[in-house]
């Protein structure tokens, strides 16, 4: 007998947030590398009052992004090692079920850090990060970012170069997303009228849609075995 | 088609001696330098000279074409790619790492000579345009896949995993093409069909100066056409020699 697909995704979710819950070594080292990351590049860049304004979507996004990255290898590379993976792919539950319980993890870590930077980077930078269009473009852009990671992640962890492989095949594949995310993101921040800038939510809306579809139905090929 | 074939008789047996070389390919061999010999004759000799750009927008007729002739060689690497996970035939991998080397390489043409035109056109010789952005990124993605296939040791999750990623990396392509269409804000000209453009920088009209459509069109046929489908055919061949040496290698060491 299958396992519904609302109950097999909510058994994958519920084991990692139960993992995190009593080790909490992912987010405590996601949350630190996103700490040094905004630290690093206040001096970096010198930011003064209105290079801040141009460069924060940036160091935001940047900063997340690096940070999810280090979070899908931890993710993938512990199902492997402890040959959960396997585990999952025995039980009776669809592929696509395991492919969006591991996505739903890792997008909440993700989304978790970015959110967790917003008050920090307004108080750092004196700009005012929490409106609700920067939450929802946070929303959709780790998305996006999260569903192509999770494919790409648990392929990578299977190859002899395991974790320096991950940033190079992610980043370019990735980069579309990034790039309607960092321009959203400017434009809120600016103060700019919405008819200038909703486009760029849109088309993220759009890659968002067409990634996941893509990553749905590629997911299938990268576990069979 | 023929070459679909010809590549179906060396999987066989993949120990089995190579085929003979296709008498197709060999015409191939011979036509498209004599193509590309002609286009450049008509590129630079037939096309008049483009009144405000001079002889550097002959550097046109390469640039276009040659892009197309990646946009070729990456479309064979999906198609190769969604074969593959179909019929895990391993014939299907091969023309699809041919696509992409093949792809490469074609892209680099297409960016160098767009450098070359743009350093008097547009005073420098790169700029962080839309489409300039695209095209790199679509470039290292391709860059990645050959890493990625450079870090599996057992063939078969090789070939599954660059099937995988040569369908994702297609999607860096269709923005290549289509981000001049989205974004009205770019400086690189689109010359052929409708235009949404108010800031390129670089237009010129094909119809305005004679033979520059000639040119254009008899640039496509080899840089677009011949010369992908005859390296790709050579790099699928390649890749079988390849595999079969691997093989006697492993079955010699059994002995």
């Amino acid at each position: 007998m299958k396992t519904s697909f609302f109950r097999a995704v909510s058994a994958i979710v519920r084991k990692d947030l139960r993992i995190e819950f009593r080790s909490r070594e992912l987010i405590s080292m996601m949350g630190l590398f996103a700490l040094l990351s905004i630290l690093v590049f206040s001096f970096a860049l010198e930011l003064d009052r209105i290079a801040r304004q141009e460069a924060i979507s940036g160091v935001l996004w940047v900063t997340v992004i690096f940070a999810s990255i280090l979070g899908l290898n931890r993710s993938l590379a512990a199902e492997r090692d402890q040959g959960n993976l396997d585990a999952m792919l025995l039980a009776p539950i669809d592929r696509p079920a395991v492919f969006i319980g591991k996505l739903v993890g890792n997008f909440l870590f993700s989304l978790l850090v970015g959110l967790a930077l917003l008050p920090v980077m307004a108080a750092l930078y004196n700009v005012n990060m929490i409106q609700p269009w920067v939450l929802l473009v946070l929303t959709l852009g780790t998305l996006g970012f999260s569903a192509i990671g999770t494919v790409l992640a648990t392929m990578t962890v299977q190859t002899r170069t395991r974790e320096s492989l991950l940033p190079i095949v992610l980043l370019p594949i990735a980069l579309p997303v990034l790039l309607a995310a960092v321009r959203a993101t400017t434009n809120i921040l600016s103060g700019a009228p919405q008819d200038e800038w909703i486009a760029w939510p849109q088309i993220l809306l759009v890659l968002d849609v067409i990634y996941l579809t893509l990553c749905v139905l590629l997911f299938e090929y990268v576990v069979e075995e | 088609m023929t070459a679909v074939k010809s590549m179906s008789l060396s999987t066989a047996d993949p120990a089995a001696a190579a085929p003979a070389r296709p008498r197709l390919l060999t015409i191939l061999t011979i036509v498209t330098p004599i193509a590309l010999v002609i286009s450049l004759y008509v590129a630079l000799f037939v096309a008049r000279t483009e009144v405000d750009q001079g002889d550097v927008q002959r550097l046109f007729y390469i640039h276009l074409p040659a892009f197309f002739g990646g946009f070729f060689a990456f479309t064979a690497t999906v198609v190769g790619g969604i074969a593959y996970l179909r019929t895990r035939n391993a014939k299907w991998d091969r023309l699809a790492v041919a696509g992409v080397e093949v792809g490469l390489a074609l892209s680099l043409i297409n960016l160098l000579t767009g450098m070359f035109w743009a350093r008097p056109i547009w005073n420098t010789w790169w700029t962080w345009d839309p489409r300039l952005t695209a095209e790199a990124i679509m470039v290292l993605t391709y860059f990645a896949y050959l890493m990625l296939r450079a870090g599996i040791d057992n063939a078969d999750t090789r070939r599954r995993f660059a099937a995988i990623y040569g369908v994702l990396a297609f999607t860096t392509v269709i923005i290549t093409l289509v981000i001049t269409r989205i974004r009205p804000d770019t400086i690189h000209p689109v010359v052929v069909g409708p235009s949404v453009q108010t800031e390129a920088q670089g237009m010129f009209d094909i119809q305005a100066t004679e033979g520059v459509r000639l040119a254009l069109y008899t640039g496509f046929i080899p840089w677009a056409v011949l010369i992908p489908v005859t390296l790709m055919w050579y790099r699928v061949r390649l890749e079988a020699l390849a595999e079969r040496a691997a093989l006697l290698k492993s079955r010699l060491l059994e002995r």
